[in-house]
């Protein structure tokens, strides 16, 4: 108790509750490299507005943006989770 | 959604990929709660840096015996001679500077009464809540004749280090004209695909360099992981340097018979001018000492939060756990380890945590610039993680080879992302 009231004092967990990533999201990173020194040939998500990254998301999904992998994993997401992602990778500033 | 004020620190940092993101002041140190992690891989690893990342007060230790951690993917490049060793290795360093206590011992009991892990030494750690993620053992009597003695002779070379240097230097002795046997165990086992992409990048080498040489594959399953695309590259490819042996067509070896180097099955012997052995397994030897392990030899847990059905306030990641449809595969390991932490972190602020949603992806490489993929995205469903209908599956079948570049290319890139966030 003396802990999360502590805590809550310092504004910490609502701050690690917020970016606490939606379902899903944290997956990405294993591919799409959060660093950008990482040397990769995959695109990264970061810099990117959240409306292109639900798009994106969505035209792998339906095959319009053909794919190697994304196409199979869109398939997974429904569009109120992809839009979730897409906002979180959004913030990244 | 609000999401403001997320900086790319803050956001590294909750996924664990953070150098220095501290946030937040120090609390007063009684307070803080204490999470140790047993197992520096990509699963332990990944943990020990997600949880400390998302709440910097949180005392992280990471236990683990090996002050290099040799990384099994891409490990199959190297025994092809394609790859050195050294960039399969990774230090401890950088997650000793985000703020993680690495203890680099063996942990040898845990107390789950008095929740306190035992080191060598004598020395013991605390914890609120533990993380094991021991990878796998080999199970020394899951195969008549092959012992560890033996594996020094007739390697596995299913643990990345000195086993798959050991492997390479064989084949680089190999007389042009000698046969490669690699036996395969049935189900589950480390990396599903990994026997046949390592059996593929042997053939690359018997085919550029002892092309009188082939390879052949026992095996004690009728089918495998990515099996007609790699079947389909197989005839393309090396026609006439690797031939799949069935279970259905006596591939299942019974016993192995050090002395003369030879597999035996029920219908045959064959004998090796190199033998690579891929015996069957079970989870590592950390999830013994927490009592995490059921009798199949892998740890049974609940997939929300990862933590052991047999042991409570243990978490279990990575290869050694019962994850459903989710292979035991670096990627999976990674995925299951930050959704895990954030569990933790929920748990230890007393928030229930969300039902989550993970990634997997595997790529294989059948030849240098080659790659197959599968992907899969799974949930947890009446207790057990789930693939979600409809996603996932393996690359098309009979996909120009600019594809299969692509995804060799992305293969690549994978191996780059993943170690840079967790070791880098």
């Amino acid at each position: 108790m003396r802990f999360l009231v502590l805590a809550a004092m310092l504004l910490v967990p609502a701050a690690a509750a917020r970016a606490e990533p939606p379902p899903g999201a944290s997956s990405c990173s294993g591919c799409h490299a959060l660093r950008p020194e990482v040397v990769t040939a995959v695109p990264g998500l970061t810099g990117r507005s959240a409306a292109e990254l639900a798009s994106q998301m969505q035209a792998f999904k339906s095959g319009q943006r053909p794919s190697t992998v994304m196409g199979r994993i869109a398939k997974g997401f429904s569009e109120a989770e992809a839009q979730a992602i897409a906002e979180w990778y959004a913030a990244v500033k | 959604m609000a999401r403001l004020g997320l900086n790319r620190r803050q956001v590294l940092a909750s996924l664990g990929a953070a150098s220095v993101a501290q946030i937040g002041a120090p609390a007063c140190a009684q307070a803080a709660p204490r999470v140790v992690v047993i197992g520096g891989g990509f699963a332990g690893a990944t943990a020990a840096r997600a949880i400390k990342g998302a709440d910097p007060r949180i005392g992280v230790s990471l236990v683990e015996s090996n002050r290099t951690f040799t990384a099994c993917p891409f490990s199959n490049l190297v025994i092809g001679g394609l790859r050195a060793l050294p960039a399969q290795q990774f230090g401890y360093d950088k997650i000793s500077a985000s703020g993680i206590d690495v203890v680099f011992a063996t942990a040898t009991g845990v107390d789950a009464p008095a929740r306190r892990v035992a080191l060598e030494g004598g020395t013991s750690l605390a914890y609120d809540r533990l993380i094991v993620a021991p990878g796998i053992d080999i199970r020394w009597d899951g195969l008549p004749g092959y012992t560890e003695a033996v594996a020094a002779k007739m390697p596995h070379a299913w643990k990345a280090g000195e086993q798959t240097l050991l492997l390479r230097r064989q084949l680089e002795a190999l007389e042009d004209g000698g046969v490669v046997v690699m036996s395969v165990p049935a189900n589950p086992f480390r990396c599903p695909p990994g026997p046949y992409e390592r059996a593929s990048l042997i053939a690359h080498y018997l085919k550029t360099r002892k092309p009188k040489s082939k390879i052949l594959i026992l095996d004690a399953k009728d089918s495998f992981s990515k099996q007609r695309l790699f079947q389909e590259a197989w005839k393309e490819l090396y026609p006439d340097h690797l031939e799949w042996v069935a279970l259905s067509k006596g591939g299942r070896v019974t016993s192995i018979d050090a002395g003369t180097q030879t597999f035996i099955t029920e219908f045959g012997e064959y004998k090796a001018a190199v033998a690579n052995v891929i015996p069957p397994q079970k989870a590592g030897r950390a999830a013994f000492l927490a009592d995490a392990v059921d009798q199949t030899g892998w740890c049974p847990i609940d997939p929300v939060t990862f933590e052991s059905k047999r042991s409570p306030n243990v978490h279990i990641v990575g290869d050694a756990t019962i994850a459903g449809g989710m292979p035991k595969s670096a990627f999976s390991a990674n995925a299951q380890a930050k959704v895990c932490a954030a569990a933790v972190v929920d748990l230890l602020a007393g928030r229930t945590p969300a039902q989550p949603k993970l990634i997997n992806t595997c790529y294989s490489l059948v030849a240098p610039d080659y790659g197959i993929s599968v992907a899969g995205v799974y949930e947890p469903v009446n207790g057990v993680l789930t693939d979600v209908p409809g996603a996932g599956g393996v690359s098309p079948i009979e996909a120009p080879r600019a594809e299969r570049a692509q995804e060799a290319l992305f293969a690549e890139g994978w191996f780059n992302t993943i170690t840079a966030e967790v070791f880098g």
